[in-house]
């Protein structure tokens, strides 16, 4: 199989991640956040998807480019053994 | 009543503009029907030990254990410890090496190839029955969630449309979508999926239960704020009588552990299958082991929530001034319904629709409606934004349980039920075709089940029901086949037979406390009655078990058994050991992973004792 899930998986955390950390900085301090003490949990946690999201694309291209570069049986070979 | 802003809108939309794009991306691998239905057999560990939990992880999983994390406390954290956990490790180091290595393409298909062509027809038949039961489930269930929750009043409001459209609309979204991902890619498509649901359920419950925890003053503020036997898995099992689900050690261990959990993580296709789908034997024993590893973790995420929203104050009217993005000031007051001031913390009292009041039981003390209790949850806690997030994790829940099914599905009636009794000898273009019109036609039927569900209420009582009836006997004819070699296929169907027939007798003549005979049972008559319906169902499973298990040694020690060399490979004793790959470390090899996840289990016992 040659779609490496983390591709897709990271960027469409990425975005989360960016949509909630634009939206939580634009609302920070508002009252939508009185409910949980003032935590601006949009920003907070649209940092950590984002991360998360971006490690996840990374890895994926990463191990992706390394797929590129071998001959195509080895890179089924490595692919086997590194568990994608 | 919920107020979804265009960001809320946005991450839901990019959610589903992902899923169909995974469908859309992985529609030019599927060349043959083994690509559509067994992922091509290629996929690593990690991906199916994900989807794995993920295709579990439906309806009964996260508003079910929210809801008995609310009625039980954290004596549900059971069917994880008990009936998940050793289940999980049971069937990567024991049975996988059958599954996996026997070839077969579905489990109805393992027993056609240990027993006999009726068997397997027996267990195709109800298991396709199942599949298609749960996924109309599901698909209710969110519907219905969907209305409560007010999530597209706003979108119909601004159409026009009528909201009385609200329910179909939201069981033809899912469907539409479900279907659209699997008609085009197949079980990598569902898997896939699966496996970023898994993620987006995490991102949506984590910050709720942190949240949650903050609030309610951490560990010690929530100990506090339940009863104390709700912050107890272990205490007062002993009897029925002292602890919150009426059940008993027997009952818990034999019942819930040995046969319904084993009956489903063991023998289930809906789980198997993303297990048989790993690439080599070596994954596919692994798949159970690494999916035990966030599974341990998941009482956290699932049931916290529902215990945290006992445990919250019963809220009052109040008015909150809050301003917008735009600046506009908004007055919100907020007057509490009968149903949230009858009920206790976030969880509302049932309504009667006629009188507007709440039900009450025969103690006079209101009946509460727990599978609020996680959804009250995320509307209580999330601002705007991360609603969005929650709502949608909610939303790939449904989904994710819903795929599994189908996928199962369109597997074993394809290749269990089509290929083998209506049109035997067909290209594989042809079966390819079948699946993917089966996929339509299990959707279809869903639906169906979905508004024929109407008059269900606990989802998950309902569900263990249907298992206990069906999987609880299934356990022993898997065992008996893969480690006696004796074992016969006239055996095995008529063992079935009378398991299921015994669970529906047990059923008809026993009833739980404080429960009309009918749907809880004692419809033949009541000869015994447990302290809860769940110690019924535990008990339900082992007679079912134990008639299953004596009738299959019976007749097999009265039926001609199989010659030995058309065995091999299906029962413990006549397959040769596997061969280790040579450069495997030793961290890699299952036993060490089963271990540790074994003392991971323990230790979160004692924690929670």
């Amino acid at each position: 199989m040659s779609l490496d899930l983390r591709i897709p998986m990271g960027l469409m955390f990425t975005l989360v991640g960016v949509i909630l950390t634009a939206f939580g900085l634009r609302t920070n301090g508002s009252p939508i956040y009185a409910g949980i003490k003032g935590l601006d949990i949009n920003l907070w946690w649209g940092l950590v998807l984002l991360v998360f999201g971006l490690t996840m694309f990374l890895l994926g291209r990463r191990s992706q480019k390394r797929l590129a570069k071998l001959p195509p049986e080895q890179a089924e070979d490595a692919d086997v053994r590194r568990g994608h | 009543m919920t107020n979804l802003h265009s960001v809320d809108w946005l991450i839901m939309l990019l959610y589903f503009v992902f899923v169909l794009g995974i469908g859309f991306a992985l529609k030019r691998y599927m060349k043959t029907s083994k690509d559509f239905f067994q992922a091509g057999r290629a996929l690593p560990a990690w991906i199916c030990g994900l989807a794995f939990i993920s295709a579990n992880l439906g309806a009964q999983e996260v508003i079910g254990m929210g809801a008995s994390g609310a009625k039980y406390g954290l004596e549900t954290a059971h069917f994880y410890g008990i009936g998940a956990i050793p289940a999980m490790i049971f069937v990567g180091i024991f049975m996988m090496p059958f599954y996996y290595g026997s070839k077969a393409r579905s489990v109805p298909e393992f027993l056609r190839m240990r027993f006999d062509e009726k068997t397997r027809a027996l267990n195709a038949c109800s298991f396709a029955v199942m599949t298609v039961f749960s996924s109309g489930i599901s698909m209710y269930a969110m519907a219905r969630l969907i209305q409560v929750l007010h999530v597209f009043d706003g979108l119909f409001s601004m159409f026009g449309w009528n909201p009385d459209g609200i329910f179909t609309f939201a069981i033809f979204l899912s469907a539409v979508i479900v279907l659209a991902y699997i008609f085009l890619g197949g079980l990598t498509s569902a898997i896939y999926n699966e496996v970023l649901q898994f993620f987006l359920i995490i991102a949506g419950f984590l910050p709720l239960v942190l949240l949650g925890l903050r609030n309610i003053g951490g560990w010690s503020g929530l100990k506090a704020s339940v009863p104390l036997q709700y912050m107890h898995e272990w205490k007062g099992v002993e009897h029925a009588s002292t602890n919150p689900m009426g059940i008993e050690i027997i009952g818990l261990g034999m019942g819930l552990g040995f046969v319904l959990g084993s009956g489903y993580w063991c023998t289930d296709f809906l789980v198997i299958q993303t297990a048989m789908a790993s690439k080599n034997m070596e994954s596919a024993r692994r798949v159970p082991l690494i999916a035990a590893v966030p599974k341990m973790l998941f009482p956290f995420l699932v049931i916290l929530p529902g215990l945290l929203a006992i445990g919250l104050p019963t809220p009052h009217t109040t008015t909150v001034v809050s301003r917008t993005a735009d600046g506009a000031i908004i007055h919100n007051i907020t007057v509490v319904s009968t149903q949230a001031e009858e009920g206790k913390g976030l969880v509302p009292a049932k309504i009667n629709p006629v009188t507007g009041k709440a039900m009450l039981d025969t103690n006079g003390n209101p009946i509460l409606d727990y599978d609020m209790a996680t959804p009250n949850m995320l509307l209580h806690f999330f601002p705007t934004g991360i609603l969005g997030l929650g709502l949608t994790a909610l939303l790939a829940s449904f989904m994710s349980g819903m795929a599994g099914n189908v996928t199962a599905f369109n597997t074993v009636f394809t290749y269990d039920l089509y290929q083998s009794y209506i049109h035997k000898g067909g290209t594989d273009r042809h079966y390819m075709a079948v699946g993917r019109w089966a996929t339509v036609g299990g959707i279809l039927l869903s639906i169906a089940t979905a508004y024929a569900a109407i008059n269900f209420n606990n989802i998950m009582d309902t569900l263990q029901l249907v298992f206990s009836f069906v999987n609880a006997p299934l356990f022993a004819t898997f065992l008996l086949g893969m480690f006696w070699k004796r074992a016969t296929g006239h055996a095995a169907f008529s063992g079935l037979i009378a398991g299921t027939a015994t669970a529906m007798l047990h059923h008809g003549l026993t009833l739980p406390m404080l429960a009309h005979p009918g749907i809880h049972g004692g419809w033949i008559a009541v000869l015994h009655t447990y302290h809860s319906d769940m110690a019924q169902n535990f008990w339900t499973a082992i007679w079912a078990f134990s008639a299953n298990f004596i009738v299959t040694v019976v007749v097999s020690l009265c039926t001609k058994p199989k010659p030995e060399s058309e065995l091999v490979g299906l029962v413990h004793s006549l397959t040769p050991k596997p061969k280790r790959p040579a450069n495997e470390p030793w961290w890699e090899r299952p036993e060490v992973l089963a271990l540790a996840v074994l003392v991971g289990a323990i230790a979160l016992n004692i924690f929670f004792y």
